[in-house]
Formats: structure tokens, C-alpha cells, sequence
């Protein structure tokens, strides 16, 4: 039988530290769209209470509880980032399987709001973008979806095929920070 | 010359550094314009027009003059304010704009023949012949008359761009400025303060006066020690905020890499966006000049750049040094040359009551009319009612009192008001939402006023935004009155020059108004005044006084030009910065990329994506060949092309088919499940805007496929539908096509393949043509859609990406060894045009349903989007351009794509078109050229001949006009 071989988005492009920031790719996890059916967001939040002991996030906003988060994803949608989503939330949302779809970056390290700074205009204070905050924004030229996981930590998700493109600007800016700080 | 004295120079940092060739020092803390004074460099410059020689004339990045190269080839930058390049070792700055030196310019020539060179003269003068302009005159007096140039060669030095936000943006570090960050800061609130300079402080640095007992500058060092630490505070030194947009975002340059060796990934300046809740102007006030006869003389300077190159950078700009104002700033001046040690010629005040207790030949009431040298000022002329006295000098400083620097706050159209008191435009409150003036720039110009209105403005932007706020104890520094009598040009002949850098005089301006252009724009544009890199900063009210005096009006009324962003130049580099190279565009891969890459495929851009051409194999020389033989393993064996770019949609919900129903023309509630339809879907206008297939995978799911080029516009449009026009229907849909690789497995070999792969084979009966379903192979789950772009029977192949390079280098080698191989863009265009498939070519945007032959898959059984607009008169008619088929039948078997078709023996002009060719491909099937295209009434017209002209590629020939499926018109081989 013939056995087909996983590639990670990034492969061959991460993990890349320069200065005092690191940008790694983690272990490719399950990605789930999950999408309220009308009139069902009451229902899924409990389905998805009982299934996964996640809150059902507001707009801007992620809940986490035992290595899976649920990423507020636009508009009506949340992303279950870390575990396959419970066939029970079918009765109640649209979901689809993203886990191939995108590129989950995670950029950390003292200077890393700095180096996001030079590519999204997202407010990352941490009164506007505390820890557990999110946002799909831009990251120079493509959209992507910010969230920030710890004090210097950010995940970002974006296109799996732009991937070489979120790595090289990404690392553009960093070589920036890395120069900038070094006077 | 250098003094002694404690200016902010480390003077045990000796730096080197080069002007036009020779090596000066000077220390860390010089500007290039005041390491050159120190060095007794006056002429440093040459003028734009008549390449007069220009010495240096403030200290700070409103100089009009002292512009000069600095650095090299990819690392070149013109037009370089020497008031504010700071020097490091090794820096190597030229003048610009003269030829061969600049102590002896050919082109100064140009300053014999001023009297023909004034305003609009060549408007006047190059008239005739008309052809001449473009191609003579004007070239000869853009090189005759300019500035720095760049080098030509690409750009060496990085840039960069990047956002910040706070809650209190600072724009400006004098007293005002000080104090408003240091009450924000202290509040609590996120302050930036961004200050141009190297240093916090502004005039503080260069004025000798006290704040709280102490040397204003010491304090202010102070204030930017505690700034600096406080955590909730952002210091930009270096930062020119250059212009006020929209919703409280300010543009601001910060020179990075300016003052040092470039290192390695440093960016030479960075273009920042700021957010800001509330914004506390402090920039400040610009002093400006007189205007009398010659005022332009290498030595004659700003009264406050004097007093700041005394104070700040121990320098002495002259050894015997005259003083000339219409303010109390001039004294300032004179005092200060007195306490460092220099001499002090003369000190003219034209207010006739003014007074002076400094030791110094005072002249009350008196004015400067003239000054005498050529390279460097060598005496000036002093009249008085009494009379005119000569007096020699070496430098002299002028003031002509102060401008507030208001210009943020007028980048949003506002107009500023008149006070007459000051004799200047003040900011009107509100003209930038959020932005509060203060201090100088609001027209106040004590120190103790300053420092005021600083922490009042930051009191206001803190309540505004919900913080506590109370006044700060206020130091003690002096309060006194500004007293200022306007003298805007001194009577005379001969020219006195107000915009320095565009080298506008008095006459022009006054030349302008007497040709009645008395607007202050009009003059403006005729002149040139205020149009130059400086955008006339120290002389555009000067000017526009001027012109009211002389068109008879006051200078309220007359008013001033617009005030645009950037308020310093910012280099298109840094606006653009990240955006050279990779950083142009997204890249976007296929997970085949690496492979069609390694298999030497020339790859070709379809929308971001990257797609392969075609794969050439050993021996082959022309793309041609590569693409006959991949034709040949879709018609006769097996062919694998990645199709992952289609857009892929998965749509989910009770009211997904009747969903689909309004987005497409024909029907899709009926499809059964496991089944595949093609559709199409029309703009609102009732034109094509997309076709392709749809799957339906439960009753409630269906997967729907788009063209690579349509993909994000159909996402776009259903979410139109569904959130504007059905937004009852219970309906979710998201976009996978990056979820899915997906292959087209094509040729009579398909199913062999594929049953070599798949976990469970197939057959005819259980994947018929148009057939969908989930598979898996080697335990990956994925999905088979029997569809066909090539007329084959074929298949598309979808595993996870994560495994499509692997199932992509599987498909390769099993489909070689049937004989097939992969095939490219070039190829899968042949194969659809053989078979009359149509994509954007055809779908341009232009054509209707019924242009392409497809009428009748608009449903009469329901309604869907564009049905009403579809139906229009006009739509239907049977003359209209319709598709056909075509195949040469000339001695020239050439078709060409965007050759436009008549009528055999017609002349081939515009009125006798008939139509246009919009695919073309030799079919190595068929062994001749095909094209498709569209003809006037051309469905009924198959079978005549008709002649193909393409006037771009100079080919013609004619064809034969058929129907567009080519090959196999009953779908017998993908059905089989």
C-alpha cells in the first residue's frame, strides 16, 4: 500500500531567530471552522461547552482549555485550533477542516510586538491586545489572523500557500529589529 | 570658527569627515552645517536657478540652501539638509547643482542674465517653435537649473515602514512639548513624543536662558532623562511628524540610519504610521528673514541659527558679526555673540523707539538695504533716514520675527487666522480633530508661556480621553512680551530674495501680481515661491505679504496657500519600504511547486499564484514541442496537473441549494448527492461573471468550484448575496481551496491509475462521469470528482495538503509508466480549446450567456441573480458577437489571439469588424491551429469563411468558422 508523506507548511523555512525574536512553526494540529447555523449560537456554545469545555468567544477574543483554543476567526465563525472538533457540533454549525488550509506561525521573543509593529496596524498595547486578544488583520500584504499567546508570544495564522511570503516578511522585519537594537 | 564654551559637543570625540573632497573634523554632536562653520566653510551651496552662492542659512530642516549629497552610488541621497546631517567618521558629503566646482560654476553665468530669467519667463521666452518645448527647452533648463540627483543605480539601503499607537501624540520637544508629555506621562497615558532633532529640548538647546534656576537645556535634559524612563512613554528623537490624516493617524519620518555607517539590515529611515487619541502640537515657530537687496550672501544668517550655533555648537559664524532685526530676538542675539566672545559690528533694529544697554554701534530705526561679496558677505549697507553707512562684516544675522509652525495643523484644509499682534497665522482651534496647539506654534513665544500652554494641552487631551489630570507645578522661566514692528522687504533696487530655495525674488512676486496673478495660489504656481524641497517653511508669509502690499490688500484678506503634507521631504523609498523584490507581491505556491520547480518547468503567474508552464524533457528546444507531447499523454494515456489554484468553497446549511439556486443560472437543487454540476453564475448587470462545477457531497453540503482568476471575487460575492439580498436563507460557506491539493488525473489510462492508488478501486458504475465522492488513499481520507477540462475521461484527485506533494510525485511516476506524464498550462490550454471549454478569455466580462451559447442553461423555473438584467433588450439579439470556432484555411495557417475577424474580401478596418479571436492553440491532435472566438451572428454562420487580421502582429489569413467543440462534440470519451 502506498503511503503518502505529510509536509508541514513551513517546512525547510522555520525555526529562524535573529536578535532577540524567534519564529518557529509548531506541530500541525487540527484546524476546524466552526460557524454558527442561524438561530444555533446558544446551542453550540453549550455543544461546544460540553464537547470541548470551551466558551463560545466573543468578537476579538479566544477561550483555551486543555491544549485546544477557540480563535474568534470574522465574522459569525471561531477556529478550534488543537483538537478534532466533536462530530456533536454538526447539529449546530457548519464545519469544515482547515487543518491544511493555513500556516500557524508563532513569532516570540522580547522584541516580537516590535517586529509585528512593522507590519500590522493592529493596536498591540496591552490594553488593546492583551494576552487571549485577537484579530484577523493584515500582515504587510496579506491577511492573516493575529492572537497574542503570552506577554512577548503571537501566533499568526495565515494562507498555507503564501507561507514562503509570511516567513519572508516576517523575517524581513526581524532582521530590522535585530539591526535597530543593536546600537 | 570654533569658540570656546559649553556647547553639546563632545569634544573628545573628534569626527572626520569629507565635504566636495577635502577632510574636515569635527566632534560628535556637529551637524554638517555646523562642523563646516567650525571649520570656516561658508559656501556650500549653489542656487537652483541662478546658481548664486549660498552659504549656510539656519540650523534646522526648514534650510533652503545647504543641501548637499551624502553617500554613494545605491546609497546616494540628494538634496541632504546640512542643518540636520549629523556627521560620523567617514562621511563623505558633496555640494550639488554646479559644475565643475563649486567655487567656480559655469552655470553662475545664468546670474548675469537674472533680468531675462524672471517669473514665468519661460513661459514667454520658449514659445515657438511648439515642438521645441518638449524635446529642448525643457530638458535644457531641467539640467541647468536643480538639485541633487540620485545616482541611477538600485537602492542599497533598507527601509522600513511601521505602525504605533498611543493615547497622547507629542509632536515637538521644546518647552511646550516637555511639558505636555511629561503631564501625560506622569497621568498615566501612553505618550509618544516625537521630536526631529537628535536630541529633546528644541530652541531650549540653543537659547542661554534659565528654567528653575538652572540652564534651560540642563532642564531640559532633565525632563528627557525622566521621559525616558518612564515605561508608558515613547521618546522618537529623529522623527519628523510630517503630516495629519484622518482619524487621528500622523505620518512621521524617523532617520535611522542617517547618522551613522549604514550596518548591515539597518533601515536608513523608517515611514511610521502613528494612531493617536489626541495630539499636542508643539513644533514651535520658524524665524523668518528679510528681504533686501542681495540677501542671499554666503554669511548671512538666521538671528536664532546664529544664536544657535554659538550657544549649542561653540561656533562662530564670523569673526566681525552684524545683527539686523524688527524683534527683540535680535538682541538676543547680539548679547549672545557678546558673552561668547565675538564681536559684534553692528546691531540694526528698524523699530525707530527701540532701545539697547549692550555695548555695540546700535542703529535704531535703521535697515539693512544691500550687502557687498560674492563667495562670502563682506559688507552690508545700513540706511537710515540720515542716510546710508557702509560696514564691514563677515556674517550677519536677520530677523524678521517668527512664524508659528502650524502646518499639522492645517494639513486637514483648515485655514489658520491672522493675528496682528504677532504679525503671523495662528492655528485655529479644532482645524485637526484632536490636535491641540501649544506654545510657539500657537503664538506664544515666552518661554514661561510655552511651557504653560505645554501642560495645559496636555491637561485637555488627558480629560478628553478619561484620565485624571491636574496642572503640573510650573518652573520659573522668563515671561517676556514679544515685541515685533513687520518689515517684510526693505525699498530698494536690485533683488531681494524671499524663497531662497527656488530662488524667487521680491520682483517676481511683485511681477506676478502686476500680470494679475493675484491669488496667493496663482502667484504661487507662476513664481514657483514656495515649491521647492523646503515648501517654503521661513518665507511663504513674507512672500504672500508681499503680494498684498502690492495688489492693495491686507494679508488676511489675501490669505495663504495650502499646507500639505509632508512637512519635510520623505523619500519615496521609505513610504514603499518593504515593498521591493519578494516584498512586492505575495508568492502563492502550490504544493507541487518545489517539484515542477526541480522538474525545470518555467513557471507563470496566474493571479499570486505560481503555476507551471510546461515540463521539459531532454532534447526538446521549444516550449511547442513539451506541449504536444503533454497533449499527447491526456489524449492517449494519462496526464497529472495540479488544479489546486481553482477556488474551492464548501457550503453547508438547510438553504444550501436553494442557495445555489439564486447564485447560479441553471438549476442545482436538483443534483443528487454523489453528483456533479456545471454552472454558471451571472454579475448583477446580467453578464458572465464565473463558471465551474459543483459538487454536492450531503443533501445539506455542497462543494463548489470557481476559476483560479474568480476565486476571491465569487467568495466576495456570495457573501454579498447571502448577507444583502437572501438573508433569510440558512446558509454558511468558507473557502478550502487551501485546504485541498488537488490533480487532475486526465486520458483513457485515468482509472488504471487511479486503481492503483485508491483504498477501495472504482468502475464505471460506481464513479460515472460527473460522479463525487469521499475516497482515501493509503489510509488518507480525500475526495474524487469525476470531471473532465480536457474532454478525457478524467478525474480530480483531492488529499489534505499536507500530502500533496507526495500524491503529486506518486501521480507523476505512475502515470509515466503508463506512458503519460505531467502536463502544464500551455498543454491544459490546448486540451480545453480542443474542446471548446471556455475560461476568462472568453468570460471576459463582456459576455453574456447567451454570447457563449449557453442560454439555455438560464432556468425559466426560477429566479436567480442577473436573470432580470440578462433579459434586457440588446442581450438576446441574434448580431450580437457570439462563439464560435475557427480554423485557418489561408496559405498562412497562423491564428493569432486578439485578431479581429471581417468578412472575406472586406477591408479590414474598424468599421467593418466583425468580431475577435480570443483562445488560439495548434491541436497536435487535430494537426492544425484552433481558435476560438467571437463573431458577429456567428452560431448561424458556421461553415463560412471569413478573414482573420491582426494589425499588431502584421499576420492575416482567413478561417473557417465552425462550431467551438472541435473534438469528440458528443462527450463520448469522458463519458466512457
Amino acid at each position: 500500500m502506498i503511503e503518502l508523506v505529510a509536509k508541514p507548511p513551513c517546512e525547510g523555512l522555520l525555526p529562524v531567530t535573529i536578535g532577540t525574536v524567534t519564529l518557529s512553526e509548531p506541530d500541525m494540529a487540527p484546524l476546524t471552522l466552526i460557524a454558527p447555523m442561524k438561530g444555533k449560537e446558544v446551542a453550540l456554545a453549550k455543544a461546544m461547552q460540553t464537547a470541548h469545555k470551551l466558551e463560545w468567544p466573543e468578537a476579538g477574543a479566544t477561550s483555551g482549555a486543555n491544549g485546544a483554543a477557540l480563535v474568534w476567526f470574522g465574522r459569525a465563525q471561531a477556529l478550534l485550533v488543537g483538537v478534532a472538533a466533536s462530530t456533536k457540533l454538526n447539529a449546530h454549525a457548519a464545519v469544515a477542516d482547515q487543518s491544511d488550509a493555513w500556516a500557524r506561525v508563532v513569532l516570540e521573543g522580547e522584541d516580537a510586538r516590535e517586529v509585528l509593529a512593522r507590519l500590522t496596524p493592529l493596536d498591540m498595547r496591552d490594553r488593546a491586545f492583551p494576552v487571549g486578544a485577537t484579530a484577523r488583520s493584515e500582515v504587510f500584504h496579506m491577511q492573516a489572523s493575529i492572537t497574542r499567546m503570552g506577554a512577548d508570544s503571537w501566533q499568526i495564522i495565515g494562507f498555507r500557500s503564501m507561507a514562503a511570503t509570511l516567513v519572508h516578511d516576517l523575517t524581513r522585519a526581524m532582521e530590522s529589529m535585530a539591526a535597530r537594537s543593536q546600537r | 570658527m570654533r569658540i570656546d564654551g559649553n556647547g553639546l559637543i563632545n569634544r573628545a570625540k573628534p569626527v572626520s569627515f569629507q565635504f566636495d573632497g577635502t577632510t574636515y573634523q569635527g566632534f560628535e554632536g556637529d551637524t554638517l552645517a555646523s562642523a563646516l562653520l567650525a571649520n570656516g566653510v561658508k559656501l556650500v551651496a549653489r542656487s537652483f536657478k541662478y546658481h548664486r552662492p549660498r552659504g549656510i542659512l539656519t540650523a534646522g530642516s526648514e534650510e533652503p540652501n545647504a543641501l548637499v549629497t551624502v553617500g554613494h552610488g545605491g546609497s546616494q541621497d540628494p538634496n541632504v539638509r546640512a542643518t540636520t546631517q549629523e556627521i560620523y567618521d567617514g562621511m563623505d558629503a558633496r555640494s550639488q547643482n554646479r559644475w565643475p566646482s563649486l567655487a567656480h560654476d559655469v552655470l553662475a553665468v545664468n546670474d548675469l542674465g537674472a533680468p531675462f530669467l524672471g517669473a514665468g519667463f519661460y513661459y514667454k521666452t520658449f514659445m515657438w517653435p511648439k515642438a521645441f518645448w518638449e524635446k529642448l527647452y525643457e530638458p535644457i533648463i531641467r539640467r541647468a537649473a536643480g538639485l541633487g540627483a540620485i545616482s541611477g543605480e538600485p537602492i542599497t539601503d533598507k527601509y522600513e515602514r511601521a505602525y504605533a499607537h498611543c493615547d497622547v501624540l507629542v509632536v515637538g520637544s521644546g518647552p511646550a512639548g516637555l511639558m505636555a508629555a511629561l503631564t501625560a506621562g506622569e497621568a498615566g497615558a501612553d505618550v509618544i513624543i516625537a521630536e526631529e532633532d537628535s536630541l529633546l529640548g528644541g530652541r531650549l538647546l540653543s537659547e542661554a536662558g534659565e528654567i528653575d534656576g538652572m540652564p534651560a537645556r540642563d532642564w531640559a535634559n532633565e525632563v528627557a532623562i525622566r521621559l525616558n524612563a518612564m515605561s508608558n512613554v515613547r521618546v522618537m528623537a529623529r522623527t519628523s511628524v510630517t503630516g495629519a490624516y484622518d482619524g487621528g493617524t500622523y505620518g512621521a519620518l524617523e532617520r535611522v540610519g542617517h547618522h551613522c555607517e549604514m550596518r548591515d539590515g539597518l533601515p536608513k529611515e523608517c515611514f511610521w504610521r502613528i494612531t493617536a487619541k489626541r495630539t499636542v502640537l508643539a513644533a514651535g515657530a520658524l524665524e523668518r528673514p528679510v528681504a533686501f537687496q542681495n540677501n542671499d550672501r554666503p554669511g548671512i544668517m538666521m538671528a536664532s541659527a546664529v544664536r544657535a550655533y554659538v550657544n549649542r555648537w561653540s561656533v562662530a559664524p564670523g569673526k566681525s558679526v552684524a545683527v539686523f532685526g524688527n524683534n527683540d530676538s535680535a538682541h538676543d542675539t547680539a548679547a549672545d555673540l557678546l558673552a561668547a566672545g565675538v564681536h559684534v559690528c553692528a546691531l540694526i533694529d528698524s523699530r525707530p523707539d527701540a532701545t539697547t544697554t549692550l555695548d555695540v554701534p546700535f542703529y535704531a530705526g535703521a535697515q539693512v538695504s544691500g550687502s557687498e561679496g560674492r563667495k562670502e558677505l563682506e559688507a552690508i549697507s545700513i540706511s537710515r533716514a540720515s542716510g546710508t553707512d557702509k560696514v564691514q562684516t563677515d556674517c550677519l544675522a536677520m530677523s524678521g520675527g517668527w512664524n508659528p509652525t502650524l502646518h499639522l495643523a492645517c494639513h486637514m484644509s483648515g485655514r489658520p487666522d491672522w493675528d496682528e499682534s504677532i504679525a503671523a497665522f495662528v492655528p485655529k482651534p479644532g482645524m485637526v480633530p484632536g490636535l491641540i496647539a501649544a506654545g510657539a506654534c500657537n503664538g506664544v513665544f515666552s518661554t514661561a508661556a510655552c511651557l504653560g500652554e505645554g501642560a495645559g494641552a496636555a491637561v485637555v487631551a488627558l480629560e478628553a480621553i478619561g484620565l485624571q489630570a491636574d496642572m503640573p507645578k510650573m518652573p520659573v522661566a522668563e515671561d517676556r512680551d514679544y515685541s515685533i514692528s513687520p518689515l517684510w522687504a526693505v525699498a530698494g533696487k536690485g533683488r531681494a530674495w524671499l524663497d531662497f530655495q527656488n530662488d524667487v525674488t521680491v520682483k517676481d512676486v511683485k511681477q506676478a501680481a502686476v500680470e494679475n496673478f493675484r491669488s496667493v495660489e496663482h502667484m504661487k504656481r507662476y513664481t514657483t515661491q514656495g515649491m521647492a524641497t523646503d515648501q517654503g517653511k521661513n518665507y511663504n508669509v513674507q512672500a504672500l505679504a508681499v503680494l498684498a502690499d502690492a495688489t492693495g490688500r491686507g494679508i488676511p484678506e489675501t490669505g495663504t496657500t495650502t499646507y500639505r503634507p509632508p512637512f519635510t521631504p520623505v523619500a519615496i523609498a521609505a513610504m514603499a519600504a518593504g515593498a521591493e523584490d519578494k516584498g512586492f507581491a505575495p508568492e502563492r505556491f502550490t504544493t507541487s511547486h518545489r517539484l515542477a520547480v526541480k522538474a525545470g518547468a518555467p513557471m507563470i503567474e496566474a493571479g499570486l499564484w505560481y503555476r507551471p508552464s510546461y515540463f521539459p524533457v531532454k532534447g526538446e528546444t521549444h516550449w511547442r514541442q513539451s506541449c504536444d507531447r503533454e497533449v499527447g499523454y491526456v489524449r492517449n494515456a494519462v496526464g497529472i496537473a495540479d488544479v489546486s489554484t481553482l477556488g474551492k468553497i464548501d457550503i453547508k446549511g438547510p438553504d444550501a441549494a436553494a442557495f445555489l439556486d439564486f447564485l447560479y443560472t441553471n438549476m442545482f437543487s436538483s443534483l443528487k448527492v454523489g453528483r456533479v454540476r456545471y454552472g454558471l453564475m451571472l454579475r448583477e448587470d446580467g453578464h458572465v461573471m464565473d463558471d465551474g462545477t459543483t459538487a454536492r457531497m450531503a443533501d445539506d453540503h455542497f462543494v463548489m468550484t470557481t476559476t483560479t482568476a474568480a476565486a476571491g471575487q465569487v467568495m466576495q460575492h456570495m457573501e454579498l448575496v447571502s448577507q444583502g439580498m437572501r438573508r433569510g436563507m440558512d446558509v454558511r460557506f468558507t473557502s478550502v481551496t487551501e485546504h485541498w491539493a488537488q490533480f487532475a488525473v486526465a486520458g483513457p489510462k485515468a482509472r488504471e491509475l487511479l486503481n492503483g492508488l485508491l483504498d477501495a478501486p472504482i468502475d464505471g458504475e460506481s464513479w460515472p462521469f460527473m460522479a463525487c465522492g469521499d475516497m482515501s488513499i493509503g489510509g488518507v481520507n480525500g475526495r474524487l470528482f469525476r470531471i473532465s477540462f480536457s474532454g478525457e475521461h478524467a478525474y480530480e484527485v483531492a488529499v489534505p495538503a499536507r500530502y500533496g506533494e507526495s500524491l503529486f510525485a506518486e501521480l507523476r511516476s505512475r502515470a509515466e509508466a503508463l506512458g503519460g506524464g505531467l502536463y502544464g498550462m500551455e498543454a491544459l490550454n490546448v486540451l480545453r480549446i480542443e474542446k471548446g471549454f471556455i475560461t476568462h478569455a472568453e468570460i471576459d466580462g463582456r459576455a453574456t450567456a447567451f454570447d457563449i451559447g449557453m442560454q439555455g442553461m438560464m432556468s425559466k423555473k426560477k429566479d436567480f441573480y442577473g436573470k432580470g438584467a440578462a433579459a434586457r433588450p440588446g442581450l438576446l439579439e441574434d448580431d450580437r458577437e457570439q462563439l464560435v470556432g475557427l480554423k485557418p484555411t489561408g496559405v498562412v495557417k497562423q491564428l493569432t489571439a486578439g485578431a479581429h475577424l471581417y468578412r472575406d474580401g472586406a477591408e479590414p478596418v474598424r468599421v467593418n469588424d466583425q468580431g475577435y479571436l480570443t483562445s488560439v492553440a495548434f491541436s497536435p491532435t487535430l494537426g492544425t491551429y484552433l481558435g476560438l472566438g467571437f463573431l458577429r451572428g456567428g452560431r448561424a454562420r458556421h461553415g463560412e469563411t471569413v478573414k482573420m487580421v491582426d494589425h499588431l502582429r502584421g499576420i492575416e489569413t482567413t478561417c473557417e468558422v465552425c462550431h467551438p467543440v472541435f473534438l469528440d462534440p458528443n462527450g463520448e470519451k469522458a463519458r466512457d
